[in-house]
């Protein structure tokens, strides 16, 4: 069969300017700037032009190749920042790739993000319109799917109503709902299933299943392995813009979930997508023996182990009183399942290092079952956000003695341990 | 492998050769997008449309106050307030479609680094919804000539070639902020400015005639000289006089503007989605 997407050597580059925030430019910092350098031009006429230690290259894709068939359904996984959504938007002709090239056979349309172009101010019925518009439907297109959508949406009885008071379900099932009806040779569909109760993720995964088995080929995108084994028939796995591995759909999942067995101390300094004021911000990640303070790779279950998190302060005051951390835990599967939280074990944290400091915090049993967790972390000074970093890191649990019974509870029975007792007594 | 029309090819610098073809493919998202815009923009109000009669109409009335009642200003033996409003008529829509198309990308940058489609449906579409104001403040215009029963002759057929002139310069000049606003924030404190100033260089208070002979090809160098001229020349029977050359002029410039206009927004395009 021949390909329908041929990708050749396809490398991303981005400028990153370390004075701002924000990636528009003032006008004004174009002005001083020019003026500067043309005063410097003035001054040292012979001198060579100058590095600007503020600009960086950054290579969000770098030489990446490989070829789709038709009716492929492709997953694509890797973590924070290794170029999976940079090659998305290469792919749905969002944004231009720096070199290389994709040759594409058929009518693509992308799902990067549910409810694209969504206004509150319009009801259901006006918002699948356009948002179908936004997604390169015709209107006699959307006409013909109208009914479709609103049921597979469940909305009906709310298609007047404007979607700023829809529930973030009802809203969610619209948006995909609308997507869901496209019928382009090539679906491009991102992280978008992550929203949305469990429910409606299976009937999702099962309309993008329907979907490729009318041939159509999908490229999809998530952090959630389940979703990736249920759906694709192979997999790429992304790491730091190239490729690490291509095959099937298990060897891609092994491999990324023994990658995150690797990883136990995690740099979080080049980490951009983080949000806060910046008054604390987090540096690195690490799992630690209680007693050696030595470096985990893994935890057991039942072990103890700490968390540490290497944080650098950004504030004049000496002392920083009054500061919140929180961990979140999430299953491979991208689902919370636990928080650690100073304001719920009531303990008061308080910051006097002039610089940098350390946050440990202990888990005297691990209760997880065998597999891979993300981390999120998250803290605040005064109320404030002071830095929120999503899927900061993973930490891996090995099968361990939880029970102190010297039997291993049965893999693949949940995933967490519950201490507990039996007992036999007389029938009331 | 055989290349079909269907083959797309991706690459580093490539200049879309399917853009125009495009931009026709999306035609519907253009009026999916004019159409949000005017429902959103009516749905909180509550005189809704109204509002695009009662501005054009109130400052109608108080430019022919200060004008033509205080400052006596000759109108040329036309009555004032329709010398005012054929020239208000192409003004609001310049300034609103101008702002509106200029806005528009920062407006919608969701969509833009989410969705692919021509970029330029957004600002074009901006400007249509310009159009459609200029449409229904046009129903005053009517309603004043019969009021004061001054009907127009032949050269109203002309009109719509200056109600084009207005489009292309509005456009021409919202894809141009447009397209700065997306890399420098700061056009979107001048353009306010810009349209501010304008309102007073350009003769909508008073006819053109009242500037001197010698500074007419002068005056002319602010494109919208020619069309407030060419709407006031076709709508009132040309007893507002046409000063060719400057007309000519404004010609010249509106095409200027249009052209680097959609030039420069095509050259940008492809990386607004990496900065905005």
């Amino acid at each position: 069969m021949p390909s329908i997407i041929t990708v050749e050597g396809l490398s991303k580059k981005y400028i990153i300017d370390h004075q701002k925030q924000e990636r528009y430019i003032a006008l004004r910092d174009v002005l001083t700037n020019g003026a500067k350098r043309l005063g410097h031009k003035l001054a040292h006429p012979f001198a060579a032009p100058e590095d600007d230690p503020t600009h960086e290259e950054f290579w969000a894709l770098k030489d990446v190749s490989f070829e789709i068939r038709q009716g492929d359904r492709m997953g694509i996984i890797g973590r924070n920042g290794a170029g999976k959504s940079t090659l998305l938007k290469i792919l749905s002709r969002i944004t231009e790739p720096t070199a290389g090239r994709v040759k594409i056979r058929g009518r693509v349309a992308s799902l990067l993000e549910v409810g694209t172009g969504f206004h509150p101010e319009l009801t259901g019925r006006e918002n699948i319109f356009l948002n179908g518009a936004i997604l390169g439907m015709s209107k006699a297109e959307i006409k013909n799917k109208f009914d479709e959508i609103v049921a597979f949406a469940e909305v009906e009885k709310f298609l007047d109503t404007p979607v700023k008071r829809y529930s973030s379900g009802m809203y969610v099932r619209l948006a995909f709902a609308v997507a869901a009806h496209l019928e382009p040779e090539i679906l491009i569909v991102d992280e978008v299933l992550a929203v949305g109760d469990a429910q409606f993720q299976k009937k999702c995964l099962g309309k993008m299943q329907d979907v490729s088995t009318q041939g159509r080929t999908i490229l999809f995108v998530s952090h959630s392995m389940a979703a990736i084994r249920n759906l694709c028939t192979g997999a790429v796995y992304l790491e730091n813009g190239g490729i690490r591995l291509k095959g099937g759909t298990e060897d891609a999942i092994a491999e990324y979930l023994k990658i995150g067995a690797q990883t136990a101390l995690i740099n979080l300094e080049s980490r951009k997508d983080r949000i806060g004021n910046g008054l604390i911000r987090f540096l690195s990640f690490e799992l630690r023996d209680p007693r050696t303070k030595e470096l985990l790779n893994s935890v057991a279950a039942g072990a103890s182990c700490i968390i540490a998190l290497k944080f650098e302060k950004n504030t004049s005051r000496n002392e920083l009183l009054n500061f919140n951390v929180a961990v979140g835990i999430d299953d491979c599967f991208g689902n919370r399942i636990s928080h650690l939280s100073n304001t719920t074990t009531n303990q008061i944290l308080q910051c006097q290092q002039e610089k940098e400091g350390l946050i440990e915090i202990e888990i005297k049993e691990m209760p997880l079952s065998k597999g891979c967790y993300g981390v999120t972390l998250f803290s605040t000074v005064g109320g404030d956000i002071a830095d929120w970093v999503k899927n900061a890191g993973s930490f891996y649990v090995e099968e361990g003695d939880f029970f102190h019974t010297g039997k291993v509870p049965n893999e693949g029975q949940g995933v967490f341990y519950i201490r507990h007792s039996f007992s036999v007594g007389e029938a009331d | 492998m055989q290349t079909d029309p269907q083959t797309l090819v991706i690459e580093a610098g490539r200049t879309e050769r399917h853009y125009w073809h495009d931009l026709w493919r999306y035609r519907e998202l253009f009026f999916f997008l004019a159409w949000r815009d005017i429902l959103v923009r009516y749905k909180q109000t509550v005189i809704g449309v109204a509002w695009a009669l009662i501005r054009p109409l109130l400052t109608m009335l108080i430019f022919t106050l200060v004008f033509g009642k205080l400052a006596r200003l000759p109108s040329g033996g036309v009555p004032y307030p329709i010398l005012v409003f054929a020239a208000l008529l192409p003004w609001q829509f310049f300034s609103n479609a101008f702002t509106e198309a200029g806005n528009s990308l920062i407006g919608n940058a969701n969509m833009i680094s989410k969705v692919y489609f021509p970029r330029m449906v957004i600002p074009a579409s901006a400007v249509f919804v310009g159009f459609v104001d200029f449409m229904i403040s046009g129903i005053i215009m009517i309603a004043l000539m019969v009021w004061y029963g001054y009907l127009p002759d032949w050269r109203i057929l002309t009109l719509p070639f200056f109600v084009l002139m207005a489009l292309a310069a509005a456009l021409g000049a919202g894809l141009w902020i447009a397209a700065l606003n997306v890399k420098y924030r700061d056009f979107r404190y001048i353009v306010p400015f810009v349209v501010q100033i304008g309102l007073y260089i350009s003769p909508v208070g008073f006819s053109s005639a009242i500037v001197p002979e010698q500074w007419r090809l002068l005056y002319s160098l602010n494109p919208m000289v020619g069309v407030i001229d060419g709407f006031r020349w076709a709508i009132l029977r040309g007893d507002a006089p046409l000063y060719w050359p400057g007309l000519l002029l404004s010609i010249i410039l509106v095409v200027v503007i249009f052209a680097t206009g959609i030039l420069h927004f095509r050259r940008t395009e492809k990386n607004f989605a990496d900065v905005i």
